[in-house]
């Protein structure tokens, strides 16, 4: 059985290497019309300032550039980034405090007018020191930014309160789409409701809860981008309907991932048709026991709740049926600053001996008064992998004689029980986009300092410890900070129990050329690089 | 004006014969008469005893996930297959049978029951009481079973004990309405009046002389209403909104395999789908019988 699954495995392997491979050495054809799936429904606003979903950014961002982004030929690295807009990448001055972005001239909006720095920079203004009445979701990514200003029409400054290395990466973020400042100026919500960048492709339709098509923009600055003569982003949130479509040719690709079986299914079914593109993702499940219940608020119980759980076995065999497969720490596991396996062993819950790890887990719950506990797992009503990866730990916790239920509610629910404290143990997700530790680790702090953290603890050596990695420059320090970071998180406290990173299955009809995939669904969705491998 | 109702005394008449015959006598009986219904009753006593003895008939925990033995196909180790976490699905589905009857007869049975007592108490009192009474079975009679119980589940919860919650409340008014048509008959029968001129409570004139009487319709509903409560579970399983994993659910264990491993494992939907249909058509082959037996215009027939 474990033969036949590692030749399938390997067999897969090779379809995406075989796939990946002319994409590089053919010259790109022009023309065609791509037909692609969103897993949604709409996209509740098109303004990505706004908005935190792939909706958004899966059904619009082909029409906007954005400043800097990771590279569409590598978007798998989480260490370099290209310029969009600017000119060339910025080395930083005044110690690492100041940046300095030239603007490509030329570029022009949908509308024919031209774009310019002062755009540039009255968006980031936008983003960064939102108006009253503006919404920008992501004012906490840039609390280093002092100042950002256009001293003529094409330079733009960012003038930072300190240095840090998580500055570029938080400018690289998907959702920094570049509006028309005459726009924003006049109603800053228009682009709520309305779609006029400067990206490869143009808006020409949108049907609520249908489709969404554009036209190539014969303008755009990226020469002889974008390839194709048009997109059509059809809204389907069934699975079944995007795999179906997918298997009919219907649609030639799905962006956000789908699981294994449907990528077992449709490679069986499709052979050479059918190409696969994955990846691990920068999102895992965490465990967050309320630390304001008893017995909960014992470390030794956490602790015992962590060392229960078998990692390293569970990780392969889940991912047979469920998107996910990376053992990792509070660091997504590609980022050099992400802790290497044998740091891993050294905490709890990743020992490589389980059945030491769960006599501990035993001795410490007798110790703690807590031998055959019972409780609830809090989960969201969200198969893949929520229900899936919740059915296992619970499936571990019995192991040690735990006994507990698993309390599945839709998404409201789930986070409104969260925010108010009202549960025992929460599964929840850690998702970000730009690999970017630095920021992405921020998770794991007090909720008094980051209120998207509702494990209900306070801690100030843990902000001590965030605050000393977050504000060390040099790679090597930081690295050794981030491991005192995690394992005060991890290890001692157990505030946190990381569970498995995602993964990222990307199913295409074989003629999708030139689109690689990133650890996030986020990242390299402009789809200025995608040509079409077949006769229009 | 005193009406007698013919299907009073004949059930009266029935049970008298069938205190004469025996209970063995009369089992026997059906048995012969009613094949079908004796296949559904077969079947029904069948899954009952899987949930009673689940312990000692399942040879794997229902609960253990076996990643070793992930989705295997049927062979002699594991009879029906295994499932995505390497579960031995026949363990599933007997526990499941457990899970299923808990339900079902929990739910039908106090249903039934509050349906039964508040029927007759309707009937029996009549006015304003069993004008409004008739108006709220009304109002929630307007809704379908599953979308009523769908709406209770939202309110209280998922879990066994709310998915029984959530199935009882419908079940109520549709036995409420059926017994109170039965018991309107029966209140007006002379020794109801004779209770009432002796001076018997209320509570002793509905519980002692009026529910023993509408029995027989009572049983029929009963029956079907078991059929009802475990379709209900499993689509509530099914539609992620009953019983949560890992408990073993019938309804529980279809959800999401059937499209998701249709092709590559297709006994992970086979056969829960296989003991919900089973059981169901138990339970309504056998109601369908029941009704026969005890009705005298059908019994006949």
């Amino acid at each position: 059985m474990a033969v036949r699954l590692g030749l399938w495995a390997a067999g897969l392997g090779l379809v995406a290497a075989v796939a990946a491979l002319p994409a590089e050495a053919q010259t790109p054809k022009r023309g065609g019309i791509l037909t692609y799936v969103i897993p949604a429904d709409a996209p509740p606003s098109f303004d990505a300032h706004r908005e935190t979903t792939y909706a958004t950014i899966h059904a619009a961002a082909p029409y906007y550039s954005v400043l800097i982004r990771v590279p569409p030929d590598n978007p798998a690295s989480t260490t370099e980034f290209v310029c969009d807009l600017c000119t060339e990448m910025p080395t930083p001055t005044d110690s690492g405090k100041t940046y300095t972005f030239k603007i490509r001239e030329g570029v022009k909006f949908h509308d024919g007018s031209k774009l310019t720095a002062q755009d540039v920079a009255t968006s980031w203004n936008y983003i960064v020191f939102p108006p009253k009445g503006v919404t920008s979701a992501r004012v906490s990514y840039y609390e280093m930014v002092d100042k950002v200003e256009a001293p003529d029409d094409t330079t733009v400054v960012f003038r930072l309160k300190r240095a840090t290395t998580a500055f570029l990466p938080a400018l690289a973020d998907p959702y920094t789409w570049i509006y028309k400042k005459e726009i924003l100026e006049k109603d800053p919500h228009w682009y709520e409701k309305n779609v006029m960048g400067s990206g490869p492709f143009k808006m020409v339709a949108y049907e609520v809860g249908q489709s969404i098509k554009g036209e190539r923009n014969k303008d755009y600055y990226h020469e002889g981008q974008p390839y194709l003569d048009g997109i059509i982003g059809i809204f389907a949130d069934k699975q079944s309907v995007r795999v179906d479509a997918l298997r009919a040719d219907r649609a030639a690709i799905e962006f956000r991932g789908l699981p294994p079986s449907a990528r077992d299914q449709l490679v069986k079914e499709g052979g050479k048709d059918i190409v696969v593109q994955d990846s691990d993702w920068n999102c895992g499940n965490i465990l967050t026991p309320n630390h304001k219940k008893k017995p909960f608020d014992d470390v030794r119980v956490r602790r015992a709740l962590a060392l229960a759980i078998d990692q390293w076995k569970g990780a392969p065999a889940l991912a047979k049926i469920a998107n996910v497969r990376t053992v990792g720490g509070i660091v997504f596991p590609g980022s050099p600053l992400a802790a290497t396996k044998a740091e891993l062993e050294q905490m709890a819950g990743f020992w490589p001996d389980i059945e030491k790890s769960r006599a501990e887990a035993k001795r410490l719950l007798k110790e703690a008064g807590a031998e055959g506990l019972k409780f609830e797992l809090l989960n969201r009503n969200v198969d893949q992998p929520y229900k899936f990866v919740g059915t296992w730990v619970i499936g571990e916790w019995k192991k040690i004689g735990l006994n507990v239920e698993q309390k599945v509610v839709p998404t409201g629910p789930w986070f409104s029980n969260m925010r108010a404290g009202t549960f025992d143990v929460a599964m929840e997700a850690n998702c970000q986009s730009v690999v970017n530790p630095v920021l992405d680790t921020g998770k794991y702090l007090p909720y008094k300092v980051y209120p998207e953290n509702y494990g209900g603890y306070d801690d100030p050596k843990s902000v001590e410890l965030y605050d000393k990695m977050q504000t060390e420059t040099d790679p090597k320090k930081q690295r050794e900070d981030m491991r005192a970071y995690e394992k005060h998180t991890m290890d001692t406290m157990v505030h946190e129990i990381v569970l498995l990173y995602w993964y990222r299955i990307v199913l295409a009809r074989s003629y999708v050329k030139g689109w690689k995939i990133s650890p996030s669904h986020y990242l390299n969705q402009d789809l200025a690089n995608i040509w079409l491998d077949k006769s229009p | 004006m005193t009406v007698i109702a013919p299907n009073s005394a004949e059930t009266l008449a029935d049970e008298m014969l069938l205190r004469k015959r025996g209970p063995l006598r009369a089992t026997l009986d059906f048995c012969r008469r009613k094949p079908l219904g004796t296949l559904g009753l077969a079947i029904m006593l069948i899954m009952f005893a899987a949930g009673i003895f689940a312990d000692w008939i399942a040879p794997f925990d229902p609960e253990d996930n076996d990643f070793n033995a992930m989705m295997q196909a049927p062979d002699w180790l594991h009879v029906l297959g295994t499932d995505q976490f390497g579960r031995d699905i026949f363990s599933r589905l007997v526990f499941g049978a457990r899970t299923a009857m808990l339900v079902g007869f929990g739910a039908a049975g106090v249903g039934g029951v509050i349906g039964l007592v508040l029927g007759v108490a309707s009937a029996y009192f009549g006015g304003w009481f069993d004008l409004v009474f008739q108006r709220v079975l009304d109002v929630l009679m307007a809704f379908p079973l599953i979308i009523l119980a769908l709406a209770v589940v939202s309110v209280f919860g998922t879990g066994v004990f709310n998915v029984i919650v959530a199935i009882t409340i419908p079940l109520v008014p549709r036995c409420g309405r059926v017994v109170r048509a039965s018991a309107l008959a029966v209140r007006e029968v002379p020794y109801v009046d004779a209770a009432r001129a002796l001076g018997f409570g209320h509570t002793r004139i509905v519980l002692r002389h009026m529910v023993p009487n509408v029995v027989a319709p009572f049983l029929i509903l009963l029956s079907a209403f078991v059929g009802q409560a475990i379709l209900a579970e499993a689509s509530l399983s099914y539609l992620g909104l009953g019983v949560q994993e890992p408990v073993p659910a019938w309804g529980l264990m279809l959800q999401g395999s059937a499209e998701d491993y249709a092709t590559t494992a297709p006994w992970i939907a086979i056969f829960p789908g296989l003991a919900i249909v089973l059981t169901v058509l138990g339970a309504s082959l056998f109601g369908d019988a029941l009704r026969d037996a005890i009705d005298p215009k059908l019994r006949d027939r």
